[in-house]
């Protein structure tokens, strides 16, 4: 399966690349790691006119602590932030959720950022940084703002980035770092997109009272879910079976996913209740042995 | 016999270039200036009349040399010839209808292949869409999408056969336990797909086609029918090195004849290598099957008869060597059970989906998941262990060599002793304690048991047990599984081997080397194997080629037979030098020496080149040179008789299988907690080879168990079109794995060896689906279909869940 | 800014297993396609070209990837490594000799591109358990060996690393690497 034919183009840096995306319009697509591109590309399930290179721009791949922010280069190779000790320590649910994602050799290529704008709905990176409550920074010729997560997923592989624009970095709040997180996910193999994941961070008082939680789901709807009733459930008490059973069951209660070849629709919800429980469970558990030390 | 080198684990002659990137597969092959290249436009409906094809446009693309379609492979070619009487047309291109999603259509040569597929883009075909249909029961009702009108129907093969009394073995029976049971339809999926070179040259209208094909050569003649080409003006050229096929490769024949049109059309040779999206939609599969089985028991267990209903769909055309996937287990159909009465009746139909073919296992897997899993059935209906009534009905040691009802002859074997070994190995009671106890704390636990026969060495007559016997009176009878091979030694002491196997990674140069190092007393290592195949030059017969795991009793067999001849020559020439009789003699590391008086001694060197350079000293009646074909072939491979009885097979193993799993109803997930196999497949020539192959196939038969499958929707549709879809197992989905050898050598091969490879594929399907049948036997699961997916299990446990409600 | 013409031909130079390449290439030539029409390094196979069978796998600075996901113009001025860079002046590498000593090939398709991950991964793994081995292999398809003895393979090559040995290459298949064949 070969790609149909391209104008190839390799901008020098973030400006020259808002620009180029600002000239073709829909004629172009930006690559980056390439790893869910190209297989779209070989099987012509896509024909872009002209194919704007951007996975050498070396000014996007970092990852940096600035006061209460972890910032994540949008190029960042996903590996590197899989073996930061950064991340674990700043982000941990990042450092549990990013071996899910395919395998070492797609990692190694995969930028961090990529997989954010790819907007699968079962995508790890997404569903964590949703969890985290991160934000984005978008880049086009005119200037950069600033984009929530809560905000950012539009609809199925669809995100808030406009024509014109680039996904910059990601701005993940590292003021308060949660105390219990856990992510987990059910797939057919190893490395294979996930059916259904879940992810979710959690804070407790010294009564083991939950104080904060987000918990987020994916492959249950066109984007990243986050489970907003379920998380008001908790709030202010301890987490026991019963409770556990009834925010499982808010979590899918309002989420709408869709069947194929490798899991009905009826199975995905059930996934979803089996999952968030799972999540909440293990992220409590975590927050509780942390114990008092808000 | 005290052997050097057969029987040994030596590591395999192939490695050395397969672990540098010297290998030469197809696409590495370019042995022809000016090689063009192919591209295939298919089929995107499932059935459809095809009312205009418009090659215009993409003709004028850059690159391209020429196109071809149906009305050239109509006026060029034949349709292939097939084993059945039904009258179906089958092409290499599509001709007026469209029969299945990725039939091929047309061929765009061009100077490279992506320009030939950007030219593909350009060719406008007119489809008129018609209804489909996919499912196997519905293809048999009369009011069914037909696909061929010429045929009537969408049977392409029915044969119905009774041996032994079975009437009467139902009528006495104590008990009958009767099911119908659904395999799926799915392939091998080798990581190197088809690949073929074609070149036609007209000044002496003949073809040279290289390609990954691997026989058998009865497809040679199909070919060369076909192209309307005598045998002799079609050559045909294997690499040595194929990237696995397990059967697969087998369909590759209609590509070659149709880069043979293409190459004479367009008048360039021409190269096409099939990628992943085309290999999973056309190349080929296994057949999927319904089968409707009863069992005829007596209250302590014992079967006394079978009756089975199978039908497999052979997908849009019936086509060689189908339908054969229905009779390569008709010997053994009652497995490795002493059942005296069996009536059976076999159809083939023709529904919308990808023509079918050869694949590892080849209709056991199909054949052995209604027998095994109704065994299991067998068991709870009496209240029994599964193991207590797989004893009570195993054949004992004292009756072989074994008839069938069917008349397969079981060569050797002691069924009992492995069966008894596996369960020592699996800690079978133990394992029992395990689950009741799990049971207790809520955990879903469970054992399954398999016991199969494995056949290998296929007898070519069975495939014309699909004809009826004035049918087959009709024409010459078929049968044997013969294979040639040449052992050569040059002037200088070179030793070379030419073997007609076409090897795809089962190491048949590093066993037949050392089965010539055996013979010869030298290092297998100096010996030099030819497994590259060529239809001109090599010592081939129809059924040459690797199949039906028939290296291990058949290709062997011809190599040491061909080696024996230049061992007895040699001790001829040696006996004449030395003035004695060649039985005082004896030849080891590389010379022949008096076997009571060592001091009288010549090199292998010096006899080799007596033959040679001295030919006028040889004795009288000897040929000058060294050079000895031998053609083997097993006396009990005959042709069917008129009463349908037929030894398909050559030689018969055994394999029994235990796993352990554990099964979660919160997701249906299935994790297997170990998976033991013991294995009789004879004298084993290379342990470390066999225990490979045994690997390999249990992770293919585990595949079709948990994850393979080659899906359709209701409208013909194909779901399964690239890997994210068509799931194969990676390391980390294979369990623990013991495999156990036992070895009972087989009385009638030279070397005492069987088949194998191919077992734990016929077994692995239904002894994890009885593993997981036990495991959630508490919901009241009945499990007759695969794959078995999560959502699969967990939604047969909440439909248990929901009955179970209804009746409180 | 570099802008390559759909027609036009980009002179693309990199390091290929120590040697200077520059061709001339199209920018949609996959650098898998490239590696063995341009380069003639048949070794690295193609099994899917949709990033999921790994047969393709080389080192790209170092990085395992699939060369099936990359336009050969983008590894320009890269340091690849392929299967045929493995031996080094006529010694095969450890991995090499311990893929035969424990049968982890039989058609030895898939088999080029296993090694290159496994080279990466003990660069980075100094002590990997059987676990984080499968992990790495989950990349990659084998339909020949059920991976058992791949497996065995690289944990062979650990343990020799570890115990500072060197895999002289002419091991007794038997002693070396044991199979789960218990005495029956």
């Amino acid at each position: 399966m070969k790609p149909a034919a391209f104008d190839y183009l390799r901008p020098s840096n973030v400006e020259e690349a808002c620009q180029l995306l600002l000239e073709y319009g829909e004629e172009g697509k930006l690559i980056a790691g390439g790893q869910s591109l190209l297989p779209i590309l070989n099987m012509r399930l896509s024909t872009p006119e002209f194919l704007i290179d951007i996975s050498g721009l070396q000014e996007l791949k970092y990852i940096h602590s600035e006061g209460d922010w972890l910032n994540i280069g949008a190029l960042t190779r996903q590996r590197d932030v899989e073996r930061s000790a950064l991340v674990k320590e700043a982000a941990p649910l990042l450092s549990e959720a990013l071996p899910y994602i395919g395998h070492m050799q797609t990692r190694n290529r995969g930028t961090f950022g990529g997989s954010l704008v790819h907007a699968d709905p079962t995508a790890e990176i997404p569903l964590s940084l949703l969890a985290l409550n991160a934000s984005v920074v978008v880049q086009s010729a005119e200037g950069a703002r600033e984009v929530e997560l809560n905000d950012f997923f539009i609809t199925y592989l669809t995100t808030d980035i406009m024509p014109g624009e680039i996904l910059r970095e990601v701005k993940i709040p590292v003021g308060s770092i949660p105390m219990g997180y856990s992510f987990q996910e059910y797939s057919r193999k190893h490395g294979d997109f996930a059916l259904v994941a879940a992810a979710c961070v959690l804070d407790t008082d010294e009564q083991n009272r939950i104080t904060g939680v987000r918990l987020t789901l994916g492959g249950v709807d066109a984007v990243p879910v986050l489970a907003a009733d379920a998380a008001d459930l908790l709030i202010g008490e301890k987490l026991t079976d019963t409770l556990l059973q009834e925010a499982s069951r808010a979590a899918s209660a309002h989420v709408d996913p869709e069947g194929d070849l490798h899991a009905s629709r009826e199975y995905r919800l059930h996934l979803a209740q089996v999952f968030a429980a799972k999540v909440m469970e293990t992220a409590y558990n975590r927050a509780v042995a942390k114990g008092g030390t808000a | 016999m005290n052997k050097q080198h057969i029987g040994k684990p030596m590591a395999r002659v192939e490695d050395a270039r397969l672990t540098s990137g010297q290998g030469s597969f197809i696409e590495d092959m370019n042995p022809l200036p000016n090689i063009h290249h192919a591209a295939i436009l298919r089929s995107p409906y499932p059935h459809a009349r095809i009312k205009a094809i418009r090659t215009e446009q993409a003709e004028q693309m850059p690159g391209v040399k020429g196109i071809v379609t149906g009305k050239d492979v109509v006026e060029l070619t034949h349709p292939f010839p097939v084993g059945v009487t039904a009258p179906v047309k089958y092409y290499s291109l599509a001709v007026d209808k469209v029969r299945y999603v990725g039939e091929p259509v047309a061929v765009v040569v061009a100077k490279n292949r992506y320009l030939a597929e950007d030219a593909l883009e350009r060719i406008e075909v007119e489809y008129e869409p018609l209804p489909a249909v996919v499912d196997i029961e519905t293809s048999l009702l009369a009011d069914s999408p037909i696909l061929h009108d010429e045929v009537g129907s969408n049977i392409a093969n029915h044969r119905t056969f009774s041996y032994g009394d079975p009437d009467k073995a139902f009528r006495e029976a104590e008990l009958v336990v009767k099911h119908k049971f659904m395999f799926p339809k799915y392939s091998a999926t080798p990581v190197e797909t088809y690949g073929v070179i074609a070149h036609y040259q007209s000044s002496s209208d003949s073809l040279t086609i290289w390609s990954n094909f691997h026989g058998p050569f009865t497809l040679q003649s199909v070919m060369a029918a076909a192209l309307r080409i005598n045998s002799n003006q079609l050559r045909i050229m294997i690499p040595k090195d194929v990237g696995g096929s397990y059967g697969i490769k087998s369909g590759v024949y209609p590509y070659m004849v149709l880069m043979g049109v293409v190459s004479k059309k367009v008048g360039l040779p021409v190269k096409w290598i099939e990628d992943r999206q085309e290999h999973l939609m056309a190349s080929s599969s296994g057949t999927d099957r319904v089968t409707w089985i009863e069992a005829a028991v007596k209250r302590d267990g014992t079967v006394t008869g079978l009756r089975m209903k199978m039908v497999d769909s052979v997908g849009a055309y019936v086509r060689a060597p189908e339908p054969a996937c229905l009779y390569r287990t008709h010997s053994n159909s009652t497995g490795a059970y002493r059942i005296e009465h069996l009536a059976m009746e076999t159809i083939a139909v023709m529904t919308n989906k990808s023509p079918t073919g050869l694949i590892r296992g080849y209709g056991g897997q199909q054949m052995y998941f209604p027998l095994e899993r109704i065994m299991h059935m067998v068991a709870t209906k009496l209240g029994l262990d599964p193991a207590e009534v797989l004893r009570r009905n195993l054949i004992a040691k004292e009756e072989f060599p074994y008839q069938t009802p069917s008349g397969g002859i079981y060569d050797s074997g002691d069924y009992r002793q492995a069966f008894e070994k596996l369960m020592s190995m699996a800690k079978y009671e133990e394992f029992r304690e395990r689950q009741a106890k799990a049971r207790q704390e809520g955990r879903y636990l469970g054992i399954g048991l398999a016991c199969i026969v494995e056949p290998s060495g296929s007898n070519m007559g069975y495939i014309t047990v699909a004809l009826t016997p004035e049918e087959r009176g009709r024409s010459l009878p078929k049968s044997g599984c013969a294979e040639g091979a040449t052992v050569s030694i040059d002037p200088m002491g070179g030793i070379s081997v030419r073997i007609s196997t076409a090897p795809t990674g089962q190491g048949h140069e590093t066993v037949s080397a050392q089965i010539v190092g055996e013979v010869l007393g030298v290092d297998p290592r100096t010996v030099k194997v030819i497994a590259e195949m060529d239809t001109l030059t090599s010592p081939w017969s129809v059924a040459s080629g690797s199949y039906s795991s028939r290296f291990g009793p058949i290709g062997s067999s011809a190599v040491y037979q061909a080696a024996g001849k230049v061992r007895e020559k040699l001790l001829r020439i040696a006996a004449d030098q030395l003035g004695r009789s060649p039985d005082e003699l004896v030849m080891e590391t590389g010379k022949v020496v008096v076997r009571d008086d060592p001091t009288k001694q010549i090199s292998l060197k010096r006899l080799v080149g007596s033959a040679h350079w001295n030919p006028q000293g040889l004795p009288a009646g000897t040929e000058p040179g060294i050079h000895e074909t031998a053609f083997y072939t097993i006396p009990t491979a005959l042709p069917p008789d008129e009463n349908d009885l037929i030894n398909g097979s050559a030689t018969y193993g055994f394999v029994a299988d235990a796993v352990t799993v554990e099964v979660d109803p919160a997701t249906g997930d299935v994790q297997i907690l170990d998976y033991f196999t013991i294995h009789d497949a004879g004298v084993l020539l290379n342990p470390l080879i066999a225990d490979g192959q045994i690997m390999g196939g249990l992770a293919h038969g585990l595949g079709g168990a948990l994850y393979e499958e080659l899906a359709y929707d209701k409208n013909g549709q194909f779901l399964a079109g690239s890997f994210m879809d068509y799931l194969c197992p990676t390391a980390t989905e294979i369990p623990k794995v013991t495999i156990a050898h036992i070895e009972t050598p087989s009385p009638l091969t030279p070397l005492g060896a069987k088949g194998l490879g191919e077992g734990n594929t016929m077994s692995a399907p239904v002894v994890i689906a009885n593993a997981v049948a036990d495991a959630i036997s508490p919901y009241g699961v009945t499990i007759d279909t695969l794959p078995l997916s999560p959502n699969r299990i967990w939604s047969w446990i909440q439909q248990a869940k929901s009955k179970e409600e209804e009746l409180v | 800014m570099i802008k390559v013409n759909r027609n036009e031909w980009f002179n693309l130079r990199m390091q290929v297993n120590g040697k200077r390449y520059e061709e001339r290439v199209e920018p949609r030539k996959l650098l898998s396609d490239f590696l063995r029409e341009d380069c003639g390094l048949t070794g690295t196979h193609v099994g899917c070209e949709h990033g999921v069978c790994g047969a393709c796998t080389v080192l790209v600075d170092g990085s395992a990837v699939r060369s099936c996901l990359m336009f050969a113009i983008q590894a320009e001025g890269a340091e690849i490594t392929t299967v045929e860079g493995l031996a080094q002046g006529g010694i095969p590498h450890p991995l090499q000799d311990a893929f035969s000593e424990c049968h982890a090939l039989q058609c030895g398709f898939c088999t080029p591109g296993i090694l290159m991950s496994s080279v990466e991964f003990l660069e980075t793994h100094s002590n990997p358990g059987t676990e984080e081995i499968k992990d790495m292999l989950s990349g990659h398809l084998c339909r020949c060996t059920g991976y058992k003895g791949i497996v065995e393979a690289v944990q062979r090559v650990v343990h020799r690393q570890k115990e500072g040995e060197e895999a002289s290459g002419s091991g007794d298949a038997v002693s070396i690497c044991s199979r789960t064949t218990p005495a029956v």
